[in-house]
C-alpha cells in the first residue's frame, strides 16, 4: 500500500480546485448525497438537454477523494446521455470494487481513483458522488446515503 | 477532576514519578503489533481502550476453570460461576462506592444503560409538559434515546449551550432549570472535545428543582476517581471497553429506591421469581433488570481491569494522562493550519483538531499509514461538529500506555499529511 497510489497528483488538483463547483441555476434536478461514516455531504444538480446532461455542477463539503471523485465525475458525464452515464459509473465501480480489474481506457482520468481499492475504508468517499448524481438523475430530486 | 466524597476520604495523590508507562505497557500484549509495517501508536483510547494481559487471563480463567450458567442449578460450576458474577458485581459497588450491589447492575454498556434509564424511568412517569435537559455536548447515546422518550411521553428536550471553547455554558444551564425538569441527562467528560463538566453543581442544582440526574460515565471513569455517593446522581452509567475491560458489558448504577420503584425493562428468565400463565413475580434489584442470562465473562474482565486501575492508581494515570495531554496540545499548537477543536479549562486525556486543507477522514488514512490509530468523524456527537460548524474532527486520545513517543510519531504523521496534501 503506497500513499501515492490513492492520493495520486490528479486527486490532489483536483482536491485543491475542483471543477465545477456551485450549482447549476436553474436545475432540472438536483440530489444531496450524505456519508454518515464521515459526515461529508454533497449536493449534484444538473441541466438536462433531452436525454444529455448538457451542464452539471456538485458543492459540499468532504474529503480528498470524494471531491476529486466528484469533480473529475462531473467534467467526464457533461454532455454524456443517461445510458453512457451508467455505464460509465459500472467501468468506475470495477475499478474501484475489484482488485483485478484493469482501468478501461474509456475513464480516462477517472482511472486514477484506481488505488482507492487498496483502501476499503475510502471506497465510499469515492462512490458517494456517483450515488448521488443518479438519485438526481432518477429522481429529479432526493438524498441519498452510503450506508 | 475527582469529587471528594464525605462517604470517602481522598487517597493522596501518589508521586507520577512512580508510573513508569513503558512498564505499563508490556501489559498490553497487543501494543506490540505492527501497522503497516510500522509499530502500532494507539491513540484511539476514548473509541476503546486496549485490554491488559491481567483482564485477558482472568476472562481464559473464568472461562477455561468456572463457566455454567449463574443463579440456576446447585452442581458446583454454576455455583462457581455465580460467585465469579456476583463477586464482580461487589467490586463494581467497591470501585464507584455505591452503598448497595442491589443499585449495580450489569448491561452491555453505556448506551443501554441509558436506555434502561429511559424506557423503565422516563417512560412509565413522563408527561407532556416534563421535561428533560442534556448539554450541547452529549454524546448520541444520550441524545437518541431521550428524543425517543419525547415521542413516547410528550415530554419536551432542552439542551444547555456550549461556548466556543467547548465548555458548558454553565449559567445558561442552571437557568434551564425548573420545576418542569424530570430529569437531567449530562456527561462527566465530552467524548469529542475532552470538556471535563461540573457534574456535582449540575446534580445539587438539579436537585434542588426536583429532578433526577443521570451521569454518562463511560469517559470519565477510566481518567478520575468516581465516587456515585459524593456525586449524589441518581444513576450512573458506564462501559467496560472504554476502562481498559472487554466489550459487551457496562453498568447502570441506579439509588436503590428509584430503581425499586422502577417496573422492568426487559422481561425473561433471571429476572423473575415465580411464572405461572396469570401473573409473574419479579426477581429483587439487581436482577429484575438483568433479563437473560447475563455477559458473565465480560463482567469478570471488567472487575480484572477495576483490579489493575487501583494497582496503577487513578490518581497515577491520571496525573500521566494530563502531562501527555499538555504536551500534545503545545505540540500540535505549533504546526501551521492545526486548530484544536475544544479549548477548556480542565479536560480529560482528549485532542480534537482539524489541519487546514486536509480533510479528517484523509488524515485518519495517512497516519493509519504511518501506524498512528486515530479517529476522525464526527465521534457520534453530530451537534458538537454542527455547533463548531465543521463535518468532523481528527481525535487523538490517551490511556495509561501511551507515552511521549506517541506524541512524538503522531507528531511526524501529521507532518507526513502535510508532505502528500502541500
Amino acid at each position: 500500500m503506497d500513499l501515492k497510489e490513492l492520493y495520486r497528483d490528479v486527486i490532489l488538483d483536483h482536491n485543491r480546485n475542483p471543477r465545477n463547483f456551485g450549482r447549476v441555476d436553474p436545475a432540472d434536478a438536483h440530489a444531496d448525497g450524505h456519508n454518515p461514516l464521515c459526515g461529508d455531504r454533497l449536493t449534484v444538480s444538473l441541466r438536462m438537454n433531452g436525454d444529455l446532461i448538457e451542464d452539471v455542477r456538485f458543492d459540499g463539503k468532504g474529503c480528498a477523494i470524494s471531491t476529486a471523485s466528484a469533480s473529475m465525475m462531473t467534467e467526464a458525464v457533461k454532455g454524456k446521455s443517461r445510458n453512457a452515464v451508467a455505464d460509465l459509473f459500472g467501468k468506475v465501480h470495477s475499478v474501484l470494487t475489484q482488485q483485478d480489474a484493469a482501468a478501461d481506457p474509456a475513464l480516462g482520468k477517472l482511472a486514477a481513483l484506481t488505488g482507492v481499492r487498496e483502501f476499503p475504508a475510502r471506497v465510499k468517499c469515492a462512490t458517494l458522488c456517483w450515488h448521488t448524481l443518479n438519485a438526481a438523475l432518477d429522481r429529479g430530486t432526493a438524498t441519498v446515503s452510503t450506508e | 477532576m475527582a469529587t471528594p466524597s464525605p462517604a470517602r476520604p481522598m487517597k493522596p495523590l501518589a508521586s507520577s514519578a512512580s508510573f513508569d508507562a513503558e512498564r505499563v505497557r508490556r501489559d498490553f500484549p497487543i501494543l506490540e503489533r505492527s501497522i503497516n509495517g510500522r509499530p502500532l501508536v494507539y491513540l484511539d483510547s476514548a473509541a476503546s481502550s486496549q485490554r491488559p494481559i491481567a483482564v485477558l487471563r482472568a476472562i481464559e480463567t473464568y472461562e477455561t476453570h468456572s463457566h455454567a450458567n449463574v443463579h440456576r442449578g446447585v452442581h458446583a460450576l454454576s455455583q462457581a460461576a455465580t460467585e465469579a458474577f456476583e463477586g464482580a458485581r461487589e467490586r463494581v459497588r467497591q470501585f464507584i462506592n455505591a452503598r448497595s450491589t442491589r443499585e449495580i447492575v450489569f448491561v452491555r454498556g453505556t448506551t443501554e444503560a441509558i436506555n434502561l434509564v429511559a424506557q423503565a424511568y422516563g417512560r412509565p412517569r413522563f408527561k407532556p409538559g416534563d421535561e428533560i435537559l442534556i448539554t450541547g455536548l452529549e454524546h448520541h447515546a444520550n441524545i437518541v434515546p431521550w428524543q425517543m422518550l419525547c415521542e413516547q411521553t410528550g415530554c419536551t428536550l432542552k439542551v444547555a449551550p456550549i461556548d466556543s471553547r467547548g465548555e458548558l455554558v454553565l449559567d445558561d444551564c442552571l437557568r434551564l432549570l425548573s420545576p418542569r425538569t424530570a430529569l437531567v441527562a449530562v456527561a462527566q467528560v465530552s467524548n469529542a472535545l475532552g470538556t471535563v463538566l461540573p457534574v456535582k453543581r449540575i446534580v445539587d442544582a438539579a436537585h434542588a428543582v426536583g429532578a433526577v440526574v443521570l451521569v454518562d460515565g463511560a469517559q470519565a471513569i477510566p481518567h478520575s476517581e468516581v465516587d456515585v455517593r459524593g456525586l449524589g446522581c441518581d444513576f450512573y452509567a458506564f462501559s467496560g471497553h472504554k476502562m481498559y475491560g472487554p466489550t459487551g458489558i457496562g453498568v447502570l448504577y441506579g439509588r436503590e429506591q428509584l430503581l425499586t420503584a422502577m417496573p422492568p425493562w426487559q422481561g425473561g428468565g433471571d429476572m423473575i421469581l415465580t411464572v405461572s400463565f396469570e401473573q409473574t413475580t419479579y426477581n429483587d434489584l439487581p436482577w429484575k433488570f438483568e433479563a437473560g442470562t447475563p455477559n458473565i465473562s465480560g463482567a469478570v474482565g471488567l472487575a480484572a481491569a477495576m483490579d489493575y486501575i487501583e494497582g496503577l492508581g487513578i490518581a497515577n494515570i491520571a496525573a500521566h494522562e494530563q502531562k501527555l495531554l499538555a504536551l500534545a496540545t503545545t505540540q500540535l499548537e505549533r504546526i501551521p493550519g492545526l486548530k484544536i477543536i475544544g479549548t477548556a479549562a480542565h479536560k480529560a486525556a482528549v485532542v480534537s483538531f482539524t489541519l487546514e486543507g486536509v480533510h479528517p477522514h484523509d488524515l485518519g488514512t495517512i497516519l493509519d499509514h504511518e501506524g498512528v490509530a486515530i479517529r476522525t468523524g464526527h465521534h457520534c456527537a453530530m451537534p458538537v461538529m454542527t455547533f463548531f460548524g465543521i463535518p468532523a474532527t481528527a481525535r487523538a486520545s490517551f490511556g495509561c500506555y501511551n507515552t511521549d513517543k506517541d506524541i512524538a510519531a503522531l507528531v511526524a504523521a501529521l507532518g507526513k499529511a502535510r508532505e502528500v496534501f502541500g
